[in-house]
């Protein structure tokens, strides 16, 4: 009966720590979001240098964004690995 | 990912989804029952697939070499031409002699994406096996190759010159982290990009069972469909300006 319940409370918290590693994902987000607004604000202003840009924006977008993933990867480990 | 028996669970539960978002990743034999390192399995019919769709659109295409291209031709040398750019611009003029591995990656990771976009088919690079042994093989190449071309001068891209002599042993240990974390982060945005992607429309998917939102449901699937598109391309766009990034450390370790 006690190893039922610690089972359940183990499920639980399982589930619990899953969701709150989906918090990352804003970081990422705000992460992402800061990249390309001051890229794009720089665009706006001197248009002419833009284009040779994106790949540097590209990369950075990617460095940001691996850390959201990786809270994803967390939450699915939990899910399905623990 | 054993999640086999979490779908079956699931479904077993009644309510909610009736299929798991994530069955669609479940690696099957195509015929008979038990995998072995030979038996041919959804991964590598897709794979295959891809790799065929990389024949037919960069040599079938391109055999006939004509002066006004068809469409097969022109979208394979727009590909080409891409591709050449890119490595150009960031690794350098002489990064383009290892142009062909890049246009190689770009090409195989663009197909498998755009294959995996279809209806009941497999996507190979949602997997972190498919993407670790890539980006491994990009990160050996990259560190046999700094050391090949730059002996143990190689280890400057460690010791960063501009920043002030105190803080550059503390630079020197973050530098060294992040260089070892370069092939998880390379091989994990691709697979979980892929993967999240793909879980997400099945969610999706599942609501369109349940009448009063399907239209809602529906229009989302679509929605997301459309970014996913893009999301493909961009991804593989990504990890081969990575790749040429990596590269051109080993090229020129003096930053």
């Amino acid at each position: 009966m006690e190893v039922e319940a610690a089972t359940l409370v183990g499920d639980g918290l399982k589930y619990m720590g899953a969701g709150l590693a989906c918090t990352g994902m804003g970081g990422a987000a705000v992460g992402v979001g800061h990249v390309v607004g001051n890229y794009l604000s720089g665009a706006l202003r001197n248009p002419s240098a833009a284009g040779g840009q994106t790949a540097t924006m590209f990369i950075g977008i990617a460095f940001s964004e691996a850390l959201g993933i990786f809270s994803f990867l967390v939450a699915l480990l939990l899910m399905f690995a623990v | 990912m054993s999640n086999e028996t979490a779908g079956a669970e699931h479904a077993a539960e009644g309510g909610g989804l009736v299929f798991h978002p994530m069955d669609q990743f479940i690696v099957r034999p195509l015929f008979g029952d038990t995998i072995a390192w030979y038996t041919p399995t959804n991964v590598t019919l897709w794979m295959g697939l891809s790799i065929l769709a990389i024949v037919v659109l960069l040599v079938l295409s391109t055999s006939k070499r004509a002066i006004v291209p068809s469409r097969g031709q022109s979208i394979a040398e727009l590909a080409y031409g891409f591709v050449y750019k890119m490595v150009e611009d960031v690794a350098g003029k002489d990064g383009v002699k290892y142009f062909p591995y890049i246009m190689t990656l770009f090409m195989f990771i663009v197909c498998a994406n755009f294959l995996g976009l279809l209806p009941m088919s497999f996507t190979t690079t949602s997997h972190i096996a498919v993407t670790a042994v890539m980006a491994m093989a990009v990160f050996l190449t990259v560190t046999i190759l700094g050391f090949y071309l730059n002996g143990f001068g190689f280890l400057n891209i460690f010791w960063i010159k501009q920043a002030p002599l105190v803080l550059r042993p503390i630079l020197a240990l973050i530098e060294i982290i992040s260089y070892f974390v370069r092939p998880v982060s390379h091989s994990i945005r691709l697979a979980g990009n892929m993967m999240a992607g793909h879980a997400v429309i099945k969610v999706f998917a599942g609501f369109a069972a349940v009448a009063a939102i399907a239209p809602v449901s529906i229009a989302a699937i679509s929605a997301i469909y459309a970014l996913e598109v893009l999301v493909s391309f961009i991804q593989a766009y990504v990890f081969a300006i990575l790749t040429c990034v990596y590269l051109k450390d080993a090229l020129h370790p003096h930053h």
